[in-house]
């Protein structure tokens, strides 16, 4: 442990071969992963995908089964959490209740025998606006208040590796919006690694450089926001991330740039080189936004998609913009994301539309069609198991 | 009849806040009763005895004693037994104290280790609270024998030289002490174990998270967090073990070198009936008692306990 000084900048952190048991189930499956130093990374996933396992490991409070877990090229996999360069805002603060805020904060520092304790503390409360609060005891904080506090108290610390698990959770709207700013910022600023566990894709990507969604113990897929978003290469990034529509059928045509897939009678262009597979059955998507919604049959055009007609079934307008939900025979129920350019919804459900995208803006799925029917229920045992855990975990913590 | 038990109810919500008041106070009536007739009478008798003056009716037969305003009562059982009250207290401080070094990892081990094991948890306090199914008074003749002079303790420890051979341990102050140890601990284990076992162990893995060794972490987390257990355990114990005189007595653990305040007040009104020296011994003993616990109390800094 780094007595008496902080860490010069922040570390890289590797996991190689990770793998954890828990009696009766395994959360995660020989993970591998590496976080460069100064980035901020978002593991991103729903309930039981063993994001929050990862995130325990790394901070020690868990030990792995199996793989090893190396801090900027020193390996940490047996040391003790008080041992490992680590802070984690802990997504349900657990701020003493017997400290004021300013112990809090402090506890650290002074556990590390840093100079100025005080000072430096009554400096990470001015980063979070709470100075004013220095002396009151966390249950007199609001839910908001309790969790700067959270963050002040593990960022004062200067953790080569800073740990945040879910810590946005608990926070309206507004509030959340302005913490994932203030988060970005402090991040930029320190220049530290951040590890950020969510389940709310929005909240990853606005605020991480790199986005690692996560399923069932292993990482689906890695990369950039825009990358994950605009390609993604499976049907659970697909859905998870945003919305899909997505197609399955046979591959009839492969030339040149395009792959042609023809489904429910109809054929529909991916460019080969967005697509994953490129003969056999195959799964193929586009995003609600970028289909067009045409009252009237358009001419088919080289380079463009067509479908149609169809009949709106649904109509929900949000502001911005307004959902459609076309359905198409032989292909199911479409989504249509459209602009709100008039005021209000441009049809009418009932009415009859046609759509069309740009070919490249398709992708092509890496998954087997045949494991990964659209719209099936997760009920394996694992995750069947896995649910039932964080069922009851979510109940001990409302007791 | 139906009809009429439904007016009455329906006439009944109307000054319902006063009609409860008056219900509460009926409740309380028993309660306020019972506490004047044998708490507040007795405590006026007391201070009352506590004041009496040998009867000059009596011609010097024991027993008889006026009322008078005799203080002087008060000085002369500190001179005659400031001894006494001295060693009550330092036998319950330190029976408070090794009560507490055995009950606070025996109450962590069951409300934090057992968690898992609900039944092996509620298993381990049943047997916390099994010596209560026992008599105190059999409990304490049983602990005589065992550490009788020829029971297994002594002739082990004199085997291996660790007590000489004419050595005793009943009788002794250890053996009170010892005696007193023992018959509070589960007044000490339970209330910790009801403070340990709300106890989360986020606050003690946060404490891990901010550089906390785990004996840093259990002396600024877990520690403070449990005092209230601590503290109510240790106000159980010493309260009554300061008072106690079954331990001491001759016919239990103690002998002539180990007679607390309480051998005293029995002694001086049963054997020598000697009521107002008596009375006052117990008044001494009470308002010291308020007086320590008061300062400890304060110290602690939690006074919503009381």
């Amino acid at each position: 442990m780094a007595q008496g000084s902080f860490a010069e900048a922040g570390a890289d952190l590797e996991l190689v071969g990770i793998t954890k048991r828990f009696p009766g189930f395994t959360a995660i499956e020989d993970l591998n992963l590496t976080i460069p130093a100064g980035s901020f990374f978002a593991l991103l996933g729903p309930s039981g995908c063993g994001k929050t396992t990862t995130l325990r490991l790394v901070a020690g409070l868990e030990d792995a089964t199996a793989g090893r877990i190396l801090l900027g090229g020193k390996d940490v996999t047996n040391t003790k959490p008080f041992q490992r360069p680590v802070n984690t805002v802990f997504q349900s603060y657990a701020l003493f209740p017997h400290m004021t805020i300013l112990e809090n904060v402090a506890f650290g520092l002074k556990r590390r025998k840093i100079a100025d304790a005080i000072g430096l503390a009554h400096e990470a409360l001015r980063l979070v606006e709470l100075d004013h609060l220095a002396q009151r005891k966390p249950q007199q904080l609001s839910g908001g208040q309790q969790q700067r506090v959270a963050l002040a108290r593990a960022v004062v610390n200067r953790p080569a590796l800073l740990l945040l698990d879910e810590p946005l959770g608990a926070l309206d709207l507004k509030l959340r919006r302005q913490m994932q700013i203030e988060l970005k910022d402090i991040q930029s600023d320190v220049g530290l690694t951040f590890l950020h566990v969510t389940h709310d894709q929005e909240e990853a990507m606005t605020m991480a450089d790199t986005v690692a969604v996560m399923n069932k113990g292993q990482i689906e897929q890695m990369g950039a926001p825009e990358e994950l978003y605009e390609l993604p290469r499976t049907a659970f990034v697909a859905s998870f991330l945003g919305q899909s529509n997505l197609f399955t059928g046979p591959v009839i045509s492969s030339t040149g740039d395009v792959i042609v897939v023809e489904v429910g009678g109809r054929k529909i262009a991916v460019p080969r080189e967005r697509a994953q597979r490129h003969a056999g059955d195959v799964t193929i998507g586009v995003r609600p936004e970028k289909l067009v919604l045409h009252t009237t049959a358009p001419k088919a055009a080289a380079g463009t998609n067509l479908i149609g007609p169809g009949r709106i079934v649904d109509v929900s307008f949000s502001g911005v913009s307004t959902q459609y939900l076309v359905a198409v025979p032989g292909l199911g129920e479409l989504v249509v994301f459209a602009q709100n350019m008039v005021f209000g919804p441009v049809v009418t459900t009932g009415a009859e539309v046609w759509l069309t995208w740009t070919v490249d803006h398709g992708f092509g799925l890496a998954d087997d069609p045949a494991d990964n029917p659209r719209f099936v229920a997760d009920t394996d045992t694992n995750a069947l198991a896995v649910q039932k855990r964080e069922k009851l975990e979510a109940e001990l913590e409302e007791a | 009849m139906a009809f009429g038990a439904f007016a009455t109810a329906g006439a009944a919500t109307e000054p319902v806040a006063r009609k409860r008041s008056k219900i509460a106070l009926i409740l309380l009536l028993p309660g306020i009763a019972y506490l004047a007739l044998f708490f507040l009478v007795p405590l006026v008798s007391l201070i009352l005895t506590s004041f009496q003056t040998p009867s000059e009716l009596a011609f010097g037969e024991p027993g008889v004693y006026d009322y008078a305003f005799k203080w002087e009562n008060y000085t002369d059982v500190l001179g005659l037994y400031g001894e006494h009250i001295f060693r009550s207290f330092f036998y319950a401080l330190l029976a408070t104290v090794f009560a507490l070094l055995f009950s606070y990892p025996l109450a962590y081990f069951i409300g934090v280790k057992l968690r898992r094991f609900p039944l092996v948890q509620a298993l381990a306090l049943t047997l916390v609270i099994a010596p209560f199914f026992i008599s105190f008074l059999l409990r304490t003749l049983a602990w005589k024998q065992i550490l009788s002079d020829d029971g297994v303790v002594v002739t082990a420890l004199q085997g291996l030289s660790i007590l000489g051979p004419e050595a005793h341990i009943t009788g002794e102050p250890i053996a009170v002490i010892f005696g007193l140890t023992y018959n509070f601990i589960p007044f000490m284990t339970l209330p910790i174990y009801t403070s340990l076992e709300k106890l989360d162990l986020r606050y003690v893995e946060a404490g891990g998270d901010l550089y906390a060794s785990p004996a840093r972490t259990f002396f600024s987390v877990t520690l403070p967090l449990s005092a209230p257990g601590v503290i109510s355990g240790m106000l159980l114990t010493f309260i009554p073990a300061s008072g106690d005189y079954i331990n001491a007595s001759r016919d239990f653990l103690g002998s002539t070198k180990t007679p607390m305040i309480g051998n005293v007040i029995e002694n001086n009104f049963l054997v020598q009936q000697n009521y107002p020296a008596a009375a006052a011994m117990s008044i001494l003993l009470m308002a010291a008692i308020l007086v320590l616990v008061g300062i400890y109390v304060k110290k602690s800094g939690t006074e919503d306990l009381i």
